[in-house]
């Protein structure tokens, strides 16, 4: 029987990078709930974010939280630009289309980053990042937290905007009724732009945040998108909370079945999560049931 | 306008025929033309997750040509390929190298790759000459093209098993307790094969009482080195490779993992450049047992001139093995070539057969390089090597130690 610091700190861990994938995923969920479009460019977008904060630390000699913000309003227009001129003309056609498009800028993406970044990977110096905090038995990577509280933070203002700003509600108008949203003027297409904006936003801050935490290649995107949708689909599409809460499970299950089981079989017990909320539950864990 | 009527059928058929025949024997006149230049196709993972130490092999490749010329007198012209750290890619290039002409193929460091390259060479009837890969199956397949002059992975940890216990002995300390980590792929598990294999054989002074395989690419090691710590090893084993090395020990400085030493027994990664590099004073002390360089050979004293006059800033000691066992590879090579005087690829696999190369005269540490049936060099030597004062050290075997010995490292704290 592990005895419980271990148990502990294995969990904390878990919880802390699953904060940070949960803010990766809100990205994904956000887009989904107001448009209903899949990204399939996610993890590619994420990866350039990942690329963004180190290229901008190293000219800058900054630190990641202090790119965070130059990172974050550039990646928003990016979404906003990349919406509104490119993707809006796909809204009302076939999923397949979209689907197609979206794989089409991920391919994109990751062959400009191999083009011009290489193949190597690359990540973040900073001077923390060897320190821990001891906190009684447990000793927790002081990275890993200051990520996570800002995931915390980004997830707290993003829930603030759609809760308490009025272009927040006219965007869950649009999300519940798109029909009505125009029939009362809401600008549906920049409202549109404005979440896509708003989930490319959440994708730079957690990869900010990432890069502290793991090295990037090109070829990093697939695997968070991968991620991003497990994460998703097992908190329930559409769902912000439920982005945030399957975060937290994967983080946590792929932890602990990693001190259970063997730490290289720890994404098969993701998978296995997936497939049981696929089974029992495949509108998520805290998606409305249709 | 005429010329068709002076062409008469049975005219036009000779010349065909005589094309034919012209054409048919044209790429052994091209080979017997080329035949002074031996063309080495050097495959090695130049970037991805093992960049940096297909970098420092290729060090190797491009000392090659001059040191060769000097030693040998023969002129050798390198084709170089990056595996990009993929098996596909790695066959993709050997396939490539073939077609611009390659007469032999060297590489690929990664057992995995090579295992592809080797396919391919055995496939196409070129001679493949393996500079590092430990997977043992590689030589066991009764493969005719494929030679390696490395230590396959149960020599190289039985090597690097035994010299254990000389450290404990220069040291007067003995680890009751040890945790293995190893990585799970190719190299890996035939490593961590031959590590559980060999330990009751080997009458070790410690026992294993965990063993944890993680992902060579893993992106972070937190819940490995936390399993690891909380078995509360004295000694902790590894078979790494660079990157991962560099996240496992960061990920014990995180977690303030200290045990007595950290020990490789015969995987690359702790001795590595970047390793130290990335580290700093965290890389200090960790210890593998590996195959080496033997500083007093002729190949090394002109690898070591040419490298200093090349890239003054460039440490030998932190390529000694990446760089001694390609330059080798490319070695073996162009001595058949020289004895075969042809680049024909029987001929030269014939004469690779034949190779003995004093023990003296070649950069790598161990006896004449000469192949059995399997085409596998026996007699590979490993030595004691430790990061000390920012750079990798030979403490034992006693005959070419730089530097005596540190165990436990002062940073060790018993728990």
């Amino acid at each position: 029987m592990p005895a419980p610091d271990f148990v502990l700190n294995v969990v904390l861990s878990g919880i802390l990078t699953g904060m940070v994938y949960g803010l990766m995923a809100l990205g994904l969920s956000v887009i989904f709930g107001v448009m209903r479009v899949v990204n399939f460019a996610h993890g590619e977008l994420t990866t350039l974010a990942m690329y963004a904060t180190a290229v901008a630390c190293e000219a800058f000699h900054a630190d990641p939280f202090v790119t965070l913000v130059p990172v974050t309003l550039g990646f928003f227009g990016l979404g906003y630009l990349l919406q509104r001129l490119v993707i809006n003309r796909f809204i009302s056609r076939p999923e397949h289309t979209q689907l197609l498009l979206l794989v089409a800028i991920a391919i994109v993406l990751a062959n400009v980053l191999l083009l011009v970044f290489g193949p190597d990977a690359r990540s973040v110096q900073t001077d923390y990042q060897l320190d821990s905090i001891e906190l009684g038995p447990l000793l927790v990577d002081s990275t890993r937290v200051y990520a996570a509280g800002t995931a915390l933070v980004a997830t707290l203002l993003l829930f603030a905007f759609f809760r308490g700003t009025m272009m927040g509600t006219a965007i869950r108008a649009c999300a519940d009724n798109q029909r009505g949203a125009r029939v009362i003027g809401l600008h549906i297409e920049h409202l549109f732009a404005v979440t896509f904006g708003l989930g490319t936003a959440c994708v730079a801050v957690a990869g900010s945040m990432l890069v502290l935490l793991f090295e990037v290649t090109p070829a990093s995107g697939p695997a968070y998108t991968l991620l991003g949708f497990v994460i998703v689909v097992v908190g329930g599409l559409g769902s912000m909370t439920g982005a945030l809460l399957g975060g937290v499970l994967i983080g946590v299950s792929e932890s602990v079945a990693g001190m259970l089981v063997t730490p290289s079989a720890k994404s098969m017990i993701s998978f296995a999560l997936l497939i049981l909320v696929l089974t029992f539950r495949p509108s998520g864990l805290l998606g409305a049931r249709r | 306008m005429t010329i068709d009527r002076r062409v008469s059928r049975r005219a036009f058929n000779t010349l065909l025929a005589g094309a034919s025949v012209g054409l048919s024997s044209a790429p052994f006149g091209v080979v017997r033309a080329e035949a002074k230049k031996l063309k080495v196709g050097v495959l090695l993972p130049r970037s991805g997750t093992q960049a940096l130490i297909g970098q420092s092999c290729f060090k190797g490749a491009e000392l090659a040509p001059s040191v060769i010329k000097q030693l040998l007198g023969v002129d050798v012209e390198i084709l170089s390929a990056d595996t990009e750290s993929n098996v596909d890619v790695a066959r993709n290039r050997a396939e490539r190298l073939i077609q611009d002409g390659a007469h032999v193929l060297v590489g690929a460091f990664d057992s995995g790759h090579t295992s592809a390259v080797a396919q391919v060479a055995e496939q196409r009837g070129i001679p493949h000459i393996i500079n590092i890969a430990g997977a043992p199956q590689i030589t066991e397949q009764g493969y005719k093209f494929v030679f390696r002059n490395f230590p396959p992975a149960p020599e190289l940890v039985k090597n690097g098993l035994s010299l254990l216990n000389d450290i404990f002995t220069a040291a007067h300390t003995t680890p009751k307790s040890a945790v293995f980590m190893h990585v799970n792929d190719t190299f890996g598990q035939s490593m961590a094969k031959g590590v559980l294999g060999n330990l009751p054989a080997l009458k070790l002074p410690f026992t294993i009482t965990e063993t944890i395989s993680y992902d060579p690419a893993a992106k972070e090691l937190s819940l490995e080195v936390a399993k690891a710590k909380a078995a509360r090893p004295e000694l902790l084993l590894v078979v790494c490779r660079l990157n991962d090395a560099i996240v496992l020990r960061r990920e014990m400085v995180k977690q303030r993992f200290a045990p007595m030493g950290i020990v490789s027994p015969g995987s690359p990664g702790l001795y590595e450049e970047q390793f130290s590099r990335a580290l700093g004073k965290h890389a200090e002390y960790a210890i593998c047992n590996t195959a080496w360089y033997n500083p007093k050979s002729q190949a090394t004293q002109l690898v070591s001139a040419a490298l200093k006059k090349s890239e003054p800033q460039t440490e030998l000691a932190f390529h000694g093995t990446n760089v001694g066992y390609t330059l080798d590879a490319i070695l073996v090579a162009a001595d058949a070539f020289k004895r075969a005087g042809s680049a024909e690829p029987k001929l030269l696999v014939e004469a690779i057969r034949k190779t003995n190369i004093a023990s003296n005269v070649r950069m790598s540490l161990g006896g004449a390089i000469a192949f059995n049936a399997k085409g596998q060099v026996e007699g590979n030597r490993s030595a004691v090597i430790q990061n000390l004062r920012g750079k990798p050290m030979v403490t034992l075997p006693a005959d070419i130690a730089g530097a005596t010995v540190v165990f436990p490292s002062p940073e060790y704290k018993k728990s």
